[in-house]
């Protein structure tokens, strides 16, 4: 392309660079300054200084993260919960989706998919509300339920046994319903020949289930397993936040939830910056493995 | 499909029918539980322990909560960062997405690339927070819209969406004389109304949702949103939670049970309200942003 070529390209576009403009902004300000920000993991951060008047400290946070007790309990707490939801989590929608396929009756199907999809839309304090009502020790309908069976009342929300189910649940709770709709569109999309032909062949309900819905689903779900693991520290610092107290600490804090006390309530702004760092940096280079394993099996991949 | 008549298929769909059912009792049972329980009377609520028909409405929950200036102030700060924050960020998502839909720009694969990337990687709460302070946003408004104005998926699924467009109407346009900013507002725009109106309520959602953006960057409690409110009525006073800077404003500490219940379902209302609007368009949105993403 000729030079002159390419300046009456973009001249001609004007307008839409203007329309551009605002969104690159805001991009460039709060995606790629934070990022720019990271340096101050080698700093010796002092908000009055600013980041080009404070003293840059080498890999002094990255030493004190590796050989800071906390930092392996928060790593093993964040690996727990992610394989909580590899493994727990990850199957529920697909299963939904498949039973939901399974429904004939239009009107019913319409119906669970509109109840089921609901709590995704409520922010996770109004889960979490919802569930602390319902477990709390002096009236909640759980722990009534069970002093009316005759059993030990359980402090679900101060104890560290009960941390982890309880997170679990909510996740399933709210998200299971919403993620079906990804794997409910990729099996309208399966032949309905298929079928036939496989009834025909005396295939039963199951196998059909086996042997077709879950083959022709299978990109789908090394796509969004991809996406999973690529979130693997991504646990949602709200939930987990809204869940951890004094109490439940040894199982619940996990990166996210760290860096905001280690950061802002005690301003350890350069520690728990190197935190976030290594959170982020293991993040990318998961996705990528997870992206690269899945295309050394056949598979598409995301990027 | 075809219907399957033998024992085992219609063994099968009882089965199916049955757990579906289940599922959706499972997921609706805390709401109507909490909606009863803010209904009732606190002596009913102790005495039955669990409500779904409460015997005698009572509102008595709903004008205590209503008696305080509290609710009504972050009420009133909730509505006012979902609309504007709604609109401001309608207005910059659909000028980008528009943007960047039109394949003949210049640098738009470049574009796509950094935006894609900040799905994959971010500098993270501090740096965030830094770049926010230094931008003199704490403790406004502002903080709860600017910073999260632009959702990467959003933005994609709308540029999906004008970009499946047929591009001769556009070209047509210009021959007519239309410029870049008449073919946006008059014929791309109107044109995408289902797709507009998903991602703002997708927006409108989150904004009313809000609560991370409010614990980092609000300070003064008079401005909190709704959100972050619930959170001190209901969690702070269940059990010590991570931080035990304890608020109970014009509240009996601890709140009843039926208070609770109440002011979770003042919190969740608006959201159930647009539900049937959201729901007529959502599969197609989340479709688009969950597999293009």
């Amino acid at each position: 392309m000729k030079k002159h070529d390419l300046r009456r390209r973009i001249l001609k576009n004007k307008a839409i660079y203007l329309m551009i403009l605002p969104g690159l902004l805001y991009f460039v300000l709060f995606k790629y300054f934070p990022m720019w920000g990271l340096v101050i993991s080698f700093q010796e951060y002092r908000p009055y200084d600013g980041i080009l008047g404070s003293d840059w400290v080498g890999f002094k946070h990255y030493q004190r993260l590796f050989t800071e007790p906390m930092f392996w309990t928060i790593f093993r707490n964040t690996i727990v919960l992610f394989l909580m939801n590899l493994i727990f989590f990850f199957p529920v929608p697909i299963i939904l989706a498949i039973l939901l396929n399974e429904v004939r009756l239009q009107a019913f199907k319409r119906f669970v998919q509109t109840i089921v999809y609901i709590p995704h839309f409520m922010s996770w304090v109004i889960i979490v509300s919802i569930s602390f009502v319902m477990v709390t020790m002096d009236g909640g309908m759980i722990n009534e339920g069970l002093d009316a069976m005759g059993m030990q009342k359980i402090n679900f929300l101060l104890s560290d046994e009960w941390f982890r189910p309880m997170y679990i649940l909510q996740v399933i709770w709210r998200e299971a319903g919403w993620g079906t709709i990804v794997y409910l569109a990729a099996i309208a999309a399966i032949d309905p020949q298929l079928y036939e032909a496989s009834r025909m062949d005396g295939a039963n309900r199951f196998r059909q289930i086996w042997h077709i819905t879950l083959p022709s689903i299978r990109s789908v779900i090394v796509i969004l397993l991809i996406l999973k693991i690529g979130d693997v520290l991504e646990l949602g610092f709200e939930h987990v936040y809204l869940l951890l107290n004094a109490m439940n600490r040894n199982v619940a804090e996990i990166f996210d939830t760290y860096v905001y006390t280690a950061g802002l309530k005690q301003g350890q702004f350069s520690y728990s910056t190197a935190v976030g760092f290594f959170k982020s940096f293991v993040g990318l280079v998961l996705v990528m493995s997870a992206n690269w394993l899945a295309k050394k099996f056949g598979e598409e991949g995301v990027y | 499909m075809v219907h399957d008549k033998t024992i085992g298929g219609r063994l099968f769909d009882g089965a199916v029918y049955v757990i579906l059912f289940l599922v959706a009792l499972v997921t609706i049972l805390p709401f109507l539980h909490i909606i009863a329980g803010s209904l009732t009377t606190v002596d009913e609520l102790a005495q039955k322990r669990f409500v779904l028909f409460p015997t005698k409405i009572s509102w008595d929950a709903y004008a205590y909560i209503f008696s305080t200036n509290t609710i009504f102030r972050s009420m009133l700060v909730s509505i006012g960062v979902t609309s504007f924050g709604t609109l401001f960020s309608m207005i910059l998502t659909s000028l980008m997405a528009y943007g960047l839909s039109r394949r003949d720009l210049v640098g738009r694969k470049q574009i796509m690339f950094m935006i894609v990337f900040t799905m994959l990687f971010s500098g993270g709460m501090i740096p965030t927070f830094i770049v926010v302070k230094s931008l003199g946003m704490i403790d406004s408004y502002a903080a709860l819209i600017v910073p999260t104005a632009i959702n990467a998926f959003n933005l994609i699924i709308l540029r999906s969406f004008f970009q499946n467009l047929p591009d001769g109407l556009e070209e047509s346009a210009k021959i007519d004389g239309c410029t870049d900013w008449g073919i946006l507002f008059r014929i791309v725009i109107p044109l995408s109304m289902p797709a507009i109106a998903t991602i703002s309520l997708f927006y409108a959602v989150t904004y009313w949702n809000t609560y991370l953006p409010a614990i980092l960057y609000i300070d003064s409690a008079e401005k909190w949103p709704i959100q972050v409110l619930l959170r001190q009525i209901v969690i702070l006073a269940s059990g010590l939670t991570a931080d035990s800077s304890g608020f109970s404003g014009d509240f009996v500490t601890p709140p009843d049970q039926t208070i609770k219940m109440a002011v979770i379902v003042v919190a969740t209302v608006p959201v159930l309200l647009v539900y049937p609007f959201l729901q007529k368009y959502f599969d197609k949105g989340a479709l688009l942003g969950s597999v293009k993403g």
